[in-house]
């Protein structure tokens, strides 16, 4: 399975020229949670091209959010965790190297979460709290930054009579489109998206897919998900994951009408996972 | 359908019993400890408050909030009327009236006037002590929680801070006594013969003297007794803040200081305040260390008195008087009738004061809480 995968990297790589240039490139990465003794992640390869929603799937456990997680490294703030081999490069650069500060990078490379987070402060203190930490403190730019990020995050209708108010008075999807709006306010090259929509109703999924979709003109968004119709609606490229290795990376068309391997066709379909 | 076919029919059992038995229990005990505690409160109210007020307008004893403790000089006369009179109003009277006839004369120590100064002195005390362990305090807890690993080392630490918070506040009182009063660095102008060891810093010399029984060891040693509390609970409140709120901050690309700052500790501080509750309760009510460390019984001037005539330094090293010895004094004083006023006022107004600590703790805690809600 593991050469299969290889495999199907090998055959994204030579397509790279003909498809929009690559931001992110996962080079043969391995991942532990306990200094190396068990491998969450065994050596994942794939590049994720510009300005495309590429979607990560699989089973609970395959690894999908570690190698999400990898690519911010969010990863650092636990004790344990440590890259046991292999390169991650975003923009060309070696996410790991010693010359790079991680701060940097989670500026580069913004973070939705699972359960939506808004602090509980005003909506307006959300939308400039990334700003306010790099030390923004005129009025005037926060003002044009936080009007530009709800808009973006097509929360600005709802929000712009009430930014004073707690953002906890919102409903779950506007809480979560918020939280969208927080990270674009700093403008990241790329925003990692870790199951944005698994505590919402359909009709905020909604909005926030076809959010999703309007961001990647700018962004370059990275979205991992456990709904399998979601992935088909929205990304432009799918990569399943099971039991930490990355089975088969394609097109999402690809990937959802004839995948070349069993086993996605079978997670696919919904006969194991 | 009749009663006799109910499914659900009442069953009369022993685990029902154990039940109402085990309810009951739980709540007789709830309800001795409100009585007991309604008894001792009633039981010093009642004999407190006569002090607090007087027959003539303004019906408020001021003297006894606003002045000092004072001798009751206590004769009686050739028909064997009894007089009492503090001591300074004594000496005009006597002025006024030599020739009036005093049998049996006798002074009752601290039975006349009112507690001003122990009231202040605690109050000081409350306020630096908390000033002092809360900076160190959340400091250390800041540490314990966010920064330092869980090596065995850090569990032996927090072991440690959990178990200084069972050590008797004799042993703090000792240990502030021979540090704070007897070893503690100082900048003097002449160096006092029982100073450890010194050296000379321009024309003054820092000598390891000690400051003496005085506010600032008082309030050091008070501090360090309560640490291990404070650190205890702010920790507890710091990891108590959701997880969520940490790594959208580090998400954002803030740093750790600046995600601690913005998005732990303003969530946290509604647990922070409650530690600083628990804190001044135990700290006002404290006999023991500032009894070797801090008090005077017989000090006449107020604690401002020495801020304004001697400075700052003078104002920190100062002895003072303060609530909880107060009392301890009054209480050794020998039975009469005349001294009681004084004890159970001081006891009710002692009370009083730890109750308002407390209570404007609760009363910020809450308007935090309400601003802060997840």
């Amino acid at each position: 399975m593991h050469d299969m995968s290889k495999k199907i990297t090998a055959l994204s790589k030579t397509t790279k020229n003909r498809e929009a240039s690559t931001v992110i490139e996962v080079d043969d990465i391995g991942f532990s949670y306990d200094l190396g003794k068990t491998e969450t992640l065994k050596g994942i390869s794939m590049e994720i091209p510009k300005n495309q929603v590429t979607a990560l799937i699989g089973p609970s456990g395959c690894g999908k959010s570690t190698l999400l997680r990898c690519l911010n490294r969010m990863n650092d703030l636990i004790d344990t965790a440590k890259i046991t081999r292999g390169a991650i490069r975003i923009l060309g650069q070696d996410i790991h190297a010693a010359e790079v500060d991680a701060i940097e990078l989670r500026k580069q490379v913004g973070m939705v979460f699972q359960k939506y987070n808004p602090f509980p402060k005003s909506i307006y203190d959300n939308v400039a709290y990334g700003l306010r930490i790099q030390g923004v403190k005129k009025k005037s730019i926060l003002d044009e930054a936080v009007e530009r990020s709800l808009r973006n995050a097509a929360l600005w209708d709802e929000a712009k009579d009430r930014l004073k108010d707690s953002a906890l008075g919102l409903s779950g999807g506007q809480q979560q489109r918020l939280c969208i709006a927080r990270t674009i306010a700093v403008r990241p090259k790329v925003i990692l998206m870790d199951e944005p929509c698994s505590a919402l109703d359909p009709i905020a999924t909604a909005k926030v897919e076809e959010l999703m979709l309007e961001l990647r003109k700018e962004f370059t968004i990275v979205i991992v998900t456990h709904s399998m119709q979601q992935a088909s609606r929205i990304s432009d490229r799918t990569a399943f994951f099971y039991l930490g290795e990355l089975v088969e990376y394609a097109s999402t068309s690809h990937i959802f009408t004839s995948p070349s391997v069993k086993q996605t066709e079978d997670y696919i379909s919904g006969r194991f996972g | 359908m009749n009663a006799s076919e109910n499914p659900f029919e009442s069953k009369r059992n022993w685990t029902k019993l154990r039940e109402k038995l085990g309810v009951g229990s739980f709540g007789i005990a709830t309800y001795f400890i409100l009585f007991c505690a309604a008894l001792i409160f009633g039981q010093i109210a009642y004999k407190g408050l006569p002090t607090f007020f007087k027959s003539e307008a303004p019906y408020v004893n001021t003297e006894f909030f606003t002045s000092n403790p004072e001798i009751l000089r206590v004769w009686h006369d050739a028909e064997g009327n009894k007089f009492s009179m503090p001591d300074k109003k004594f000496d005009v009277w006597r002025r006024d009236n030599p020739d009036a006839v005093i049998l049996d004369p006798h002074a009752l120590n601290y039975s006349a006037g009112g507690i001003a100064g122990p009231l202040i002195g605690t109050a000081l005390l409350v306020l630096f002590c908390m000033i002092i362990a809360l900076s160190i305090g959340i400091s250390a807890a800041i540490y314990l929680s966010e920064y330092c690993g869980k090596g065995r080392i850090m569990s032996m630490i927090r072991l440690s801070i959990l178990n200084l918070a069972g050590v008797p506040s004799i042993v703090f009182a000792l240990f502030g006594w021979g540090i704070f009063c007897h070893a503690a660095p100082a900048i003097v102008d002449h160096v006092d013969e029982r100073s450890l060891f010194a050296f000379s810093i321009g024309s003054n010399y820092l000598s390891f003297q000690g400051w003496g029984t005085s506010l600032l060891a008082g309030s050091c040693t008070l501090a360090i007794m309560v640490l291990p509390v404070i650190i205890t609970a702010c920790e507890e409140s710091l990891r108590a803040v959701p997880k969520g709120f940490r790594e959208a901050s580090f998400a954002l690309g803030s740093s750790q200081w600046q995600t601690i700052r913005k998005a732990v500790l303003p969530y946290a501080l509604p647990g922070i305040l409650t530690a600083t509750v628990l804190g001044i309760t135990r700290v006002a009510g404290e006999t023991a260390p500032i009894m070797l460390t801090a008090t005077s019984t017989d000090k006449t001037d107020m604690p401002m008195q020495a801020l304004q005539n001697e400075g700052v330094w003078a104002f920190f090293t100062q002895s003072v008087q303060a609530l909880p010895f107060h009392i301890y004094t009054l209480a050794k004083l020998p039975d009469d009738p005349l001294s009681k006023p004084m004890q159970n006022g001081a006891t009710f107004a002692f009370l009083l004061l730890v109750m308002g600590f407390a209570f404007v703790s609760i009363l910020l805690r809450n308007r935090v809480r309400k601003k802060l809600k997840w």
